[in-house]
């Protein structure tokens, strides 16, 4: 049976809509809509145009020898999704999904966000597509991505700092879901990545596995046969949605996803969802969170915003139950030492995000030993990263120049 | 299953909600329903303000359970059931609040609770020990009756009511669905949008009721953004019941007990004098 051919609103025991009734109606638009736009050989030739002429398809491959040396001597090979504009994977989505409000005729949208990479993405895509653009922002997150918050502003977007509960990426949604609700009639929510209500983790998931279409073939193009593990961080879940796709039936492949554990799984500030959580329904759909014992949602922590979320796509959650990816924490302090280690040993500056994927993949190429090939999806740079790097980084050298 | 839809005499109702709204409609007026959260501000004081309002008209008591993620509430209740979190709430002292209040004072009591705190719970011993409290069943704002299989079953072991959303966008068919679903009333959400009190009630609700009642609704209540005396009055001049939340949560905050009960009398005075001619029973008989 293909894994593949998922399209919801069920992924296993996962997915569904658990959401308000007043959204039912534009839930029921947006999957209808969506699901004519991906019978219709025009809106896919519009999209293929825009990712040629304007995001910058396809990414290249990149191997990273110096950087494998530190893996076990396995090879290794990035995705280079960091190449693209706005600086990560985030556009290929917002991209499919302003089409798609064009095409339903919508002249707002609303976005969240985390990092700052998918509001920065949605303000891009508004400003060429002429949308009103209004983004929701966690107040912890406007602080440690002030760069980007910066960029959505002067792409004409609005930027509102959410400022309830934990303040972050999850209080982003559910702000952004109360404007959704309330102005439902001319505008479209373009959500971030593969969580939420369906139809969204089902087309977050389409618009994003192009990202393993290409890669799947450009490896096989430079070393002649599949990699034996494809590896990504799992935020949302939808850079690795998107590069797991291509491979879920070739079962010799490996699916490796890298969660955020922050200070340790052991403790209680982390955002490792399928490592920890339990299922629940947060955000619109049945998946893994993590939550209390009486169902309250529990905060997350992660140095990288991006991955700072208690839940996870509901595909993840059933790959995860089905035993064909396997999801595995990694720290804050391992991702930063992965970030600086890629930047030195190859001139590449990645996304914090991204460094967990790269952490978790020095660890994976010693157990794999030197014969083995890991593609990487490298699923954003670190230019929005460098206040917290920095600070990170000095606090370091403070510490070495005292001893 | 017994939808709204099928309980048209008195006599054949056996939801306390159902009967409470079918009395105040045949006493020529409609039912005032009030909201207040769980632990706000604190458990004691939540207590007593619900029996206070009941004490001062409110007809039925929508009991919130304070949830991290609630993403239908505006800014007075999610700042009130933040601060219930904050101060400890868990969900055992729902089931006190409940069995407390209905102690008390012979309001039905529904519970509004946004839906993992019940899965976490488990639906079943949620519905068992929600009835062993004395309450009366659920409002359930991010559960729609197409995901609610578990919710149904328990409610039609149980006997406890079910209060499904119907929104200004639902199509007839979502309509019809709520209608079919829900037992106890069909809460009709005003406008487009969360919790909060706003100047005008929209014209998009008096054209959702007529709807409801075409499907078959005979208990409708409409809520979100009702505030004042007047727009309860106005309401039950075409819905069977109206449902107020923030302003009164915003009286327990600003004034305490006596303040949210000194403003639900004032209500109560708009459910007085009505010309309840929108309801298509009285047009039709
Ligand atoms: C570069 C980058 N990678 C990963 C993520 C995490 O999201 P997802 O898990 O949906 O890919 C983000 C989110 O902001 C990001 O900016």
């Amino acid at each position: 049976m293909s894994l593949r051919t998922e399209s919801g609103p069920y992924f296993g025991d996962f997915g569904g809509r658990w959401v308000p009734e007043s959204l039912m109606a534009a839930l029921d638009e947006l999957s209808a809509e969506y699901a004519l736009a991906r019978e219709d050989p025009a809106f896919a030739a519009e999209l293929m145009e825009l990712h040629r002429t304007y995001t910058g398809r396809p990414s290249i491959i990149t191997e990273v020898p110096r950087f494998a040396a530190h893996a076990g001597g396995a090879r290794v090979i990035l995705k280079r999704e960091d190449l693209n504009h706005t600086g990560s994977h985030k556009i290929n989505n917002v991209l499919g999904q302003a089409l798609l409000t064009k095409r339903i005729g919508k002249t707002r949208v609303i976005a969240e966000t985390g990092a700052g990479q998918h509001g920065v993405a949605t303000a891009t895509a508004a400003a060429l597509f002429g949308l009103d653009c209004v983004v929701y922002m966690g107040e912890v997150d406007t602080q440690r991505q002030a760069l980007n918050v910066a960029r959505m502003r002067l792409l004409g977007a609005e930027v509102v700092a959410v400022k309830s509960g934990s303040r972050t990426l999850k209080d982003a949604i559910n702000d952004a879901m109360r404007d959704w609700v309330t102005n439902v009639g001319n505008t479209n929510y373009i959500f971030g990545t593969v969580a939420g209500p369906h139809p969204f983790p089902a087309m977050v998931r389409d618009f994003q596995k192009i990202i393993g279409e290409e890669a799947r073939q450009q490896v096989l193009d430079l070393t002649g046969r599949l990699p034996d593990a494809v590896t990504a961080c799992v935020g949302g879940g939808s850079n690795a949605m998107g590069i797991f796709h291509a491979f879920l039936d070739d079962t010799e492949v490996a699916l490796y996803g890298y969660e955020a554990a922050g200070e340790g799984v052991d403790t209680p500030r982390h955002a490792a969802t399928i490592t920890k959580g339990s299922p629940g329904v947060l955000h619109g759909a049945r998946s893994l969170m993590l939550q209390d014992a009486d169902g309250q949602t529990i905060e997350s922590h992660s140095i990288s915003a991006g991955l700072d979320y208690p839940g996870v796509g509901p595909e993840h959650a059933w790959l995860a139950s089905i035993g064909r990816a396997s999801y595995l924490p990694v720290t804050d302090a391992q991702a930063m030492d992965a970030l600086r280690l890629l930047s030195r040993t190859e001139g590449i500056i990645p996304a914090i995000e991204s460094a967990h994927a790269l952490a978790g993949t020095l660890e994976l190429g010693r157990e794999l030993g030197p014969d083995a090939t890991i593609l990487v999806n490298l699923s954003g740079r670190g230019d929005k990263d460098m206040e917290t790097a920095g600070r990170y980084f000095d606090l370091l050298d403070a510490e070495a120049a005292q001893s | 299953m017994s939808g709204t839809g099928t309980g048209s005499g008195t006599g054949a109702i056996t939801s306390a909600v159902e009967k409470t709204i079918a009395l105040r409609r045949e006493a020529g007026s409609g039912a005032l329903i009030g909201y207040l959260p769980v632990g706000f501000p604190t458990l004691r004081e939540s207590i007593d303000a619900a029996v206070a309002i009941v004490n001062n008209g409110v007809d039925i008591l929508e009991l919130g359970l304070p949830y991290s993620d609630p993403v239908m509430d505006g800014p007075v209740i999610q700042a009130a059931t933040q601060q219930a979190l904050a101060g400890g709430f868990r969900l055992r002292h729902g089931f006190e609040a409940v069995k407390a209040i209905t102690a008390q004072v012979d309001a039905p009591v529904l519970v509004m609770t946004y839906w993992n705190p019940v899965l976490q719970y488990g639906v079943d011993l949620f519905a068992d020990d929600l009835l062993a409290a004395g309450g009366a069943g659920l409002i359930t704002p991010d559960l729609i009756p197409d995901e609610a299989a578990e919710w149904m079953a328990a409610s039609e072991r149980t006997g406890l009511d079910r209060v499904f959303l119907a929104a200004p966008s639902s199509s007839d068919a979502r309509l019809a669905q709520a209608v079919a679903a829900s037992r106890g009333f069909v809460y009709a959400v005003s406008t487009m949008g969360i919790t909060g009190a706003r100047a005008d009630v929209d014209a998009a609700a008096r054209i959702l009721v007529d709807r409801l009642h075409a499907a078959g609704s005979t208990s409708t209540c409409v809520g979100v953004g009702i505030s004042t005396p007047e727009q309860v009055r106005e309401i039950l001049g075409y819905a069977d019941g109206a449902i107020v939340g923030s302003a009164l949560v915003k009286a327990l905050s600003d004034g305490g007990v006596d303040a949210v009960a000194a403003l639900a009398k004032r209500l109560a005075a708009g459910t007085q004098d009505i010309r309840n001619t929108g309801h298509p029973a009285r047009q039709l008989g």
